[in-house]
């Protein structure tokens, strides 16, 4: 066994010739590179919205959620063509990916729990909403708002 | 792939051989990569949790808005996509130098395993300079009544809500004549800070523009904490790839794999040095993005 050129548990090889590899990695890596530029051009877009006299929430929560999306498409090509993963036999692949769905629950529980507990604390504990909700924007500085004094939070 | 195996008619589960066509050391990698990723995807999450438990989260791009040698200048987003493009230029790197281990290739081994150390050792200096950065940087901060400089620390937080002008001015009187001075300086460089201790409160006050300064009231604290929490573990991951990677060239420097036979060594390296990278993605998205 020793004298086997690679790990005796391999069976085959992935050959891929140079041209093949090189042209792979150069695209992905654009790839790579272009969307961050992209996520990039979204969160300055992001910034600008805020900064802005009249912000529009649901057009955030929507840049946001683009670039969650494009994080997970970089995600994707960072594991399956640099980490090879999408080389591997399906069954490997699998013990991998299926573990990693609960993610999906994990996610989605964990979040709904930090909303719920946001809206039972402003039912039922006043002066956190008031000493924590954000303000309206801008315009309303003339107008001379009592700043309720922050004690101990 | 499976249907490569099928074609060959490998009989994967008889036995004598890997049924994942993998050696058992690289398989072992991916498990613990797995459990690494709930790890970070726990941390990632339980910072979600909080952050939807509260109305005010402070906006990444009024905290992350510095940039080495560029001073007071407002620069969202610049550092962290230098940050980012390093990472991936290194994984990118490291995907040569595993290329080269397939092909045998001992220089071609070592000098992409020397750029990948590069890589990381640059992204580890940014973020020393961008920890120093938020630690050492006090902002003035409405504190009980009063203006403060703090810095961002794992128990204080000078990124809340910004104070309008009535609150404001009312807390430029309870201010100390060292902050007054402080915050004078700040926009009269020219004057030293002894010249200013040396006014009255009120001329200091009147030498500000209240309209123009923001100052803001206290953030949630929990921000500090996940913060350097997260970055500084994923920070931790990356210095650990890069002894990693030293361990692995001078290895590979000493001849240990060719006298094997085989780089698969550099391959393990190779995942655990993308994971870094798969982590900074997720990390980069959730602080600084969103």
């Amino acid at each position: 066994m020793e004298h086997q050129a690679i790990s005796s548990e391999i069976t085959f090889e992935h050959h891929t010739d140079d041209a093949t590899f090189r042209k792979k990695v150069v695209r992905t890596t654009i790839l790579l590179t272009v969307i961050t530029i992209i996520e990039l051009i979204l969160g300055v877009g992001i910034y600008l919205i805020h900064k802005g006299p009249d912000p529009n929430a649901m057009l955030v929560l929507f840049f946001k959620g683009l670039v969650c999306i494009l994080t997970l498409a970089k995600a994707y090509y960072i594991v399956s063509v640099f980490m090879h993963l999408g080389d591997e036999i399906r069954n490997m692949i699998m013990t991998i990916v299926v573990p990693l769905l609960l993610f999906i629950w994990f996610i989605i529980a964990f979040i709904v729990d930090g909303n719920s507990y946001k809206n039972l604390r402003n039912t039922y504990d006043k002066h956190f909403q008031e000493t924590t909700t954000p303000k309206p924007h801008h315009g309303a500085e003339k107008a001379p708002v009592a700043e309720p004094q922050p004690g101990k939070q | 792939m499976a249907t490569t195996a099928t074609a060959q008619q490998t009989k994967w589960w008889s036995g004598g051989k890997s049924p994942f066509n993998m050696e058992y050391g690289k398989l072992m990698m991916w498990y613990f990569l797995m459990s690494d990723a709930f790890t970070f995807g726990a941390f990632l999450i339980s910072y979600g949790t909080i952050r939807f438990s509260q109305n005010f989260w402070p906006d990444p791009n009024v905290v992350f808005n510095a940039v080495p040698g560029l001073g007071h200048n407002d620069l969202p987003l610049v550092f962290v996509s230098i940050m980012t493009f390093i990472l991936i230029i290194s994984s990118v790197t490291m995907v040569l130098a595993v290329h080269a281990g397939h092909k045998g290739d001992k220089q071609g081994v070592i000098k992409w395993l020397a750029w990948t150390i590069v890589g990381g050792i640059a992204f580890l200096s940014c973020q020393a300079w961008e920890w120093h950065h938020l630690i050492t940087g006090v902002h003035p901060t409405l504190i009980d009544g009063k203006i403060e400089f703090i810095g961002q620390t794992t128990t204080h937080n000078p990124w809340g809500q910004l104070v309008d002008g009535a609150a404001l001015t009312e807390a430029l009187n309870n201010s100390s004549q060292h902050t007054l001075a402080t915050l004078v300086h700040e926009h009269h460089a020219n004057m030293s800070h002894a010249d200013l201790m040396g006014k009255s409160k009120e001329e200091l006050i009147g030498m500000l523009n209240i309209a123009e300064m923001h100052i803001r009231e206290k953030g949630p604290v929990a921000f500090g904490g996940y913060f350097y929490g997260i970055t500084g573990f994923h920070g931790f991951h990356v210095f650990s790839g890069v002894i990693i990677n030293i361990v692995m060239l001078i290895m590979a420097q000493k001849n240990v794999f060719q006298q094997r036979g085989h780089y698969l060594m550099i391959e393990k390296a190779g995942l655990y040095w993308h994971f870094v990278d798969l982590v900074w993605v997720f990390v980069f998205l959730c602080f600084y993005l969103i």
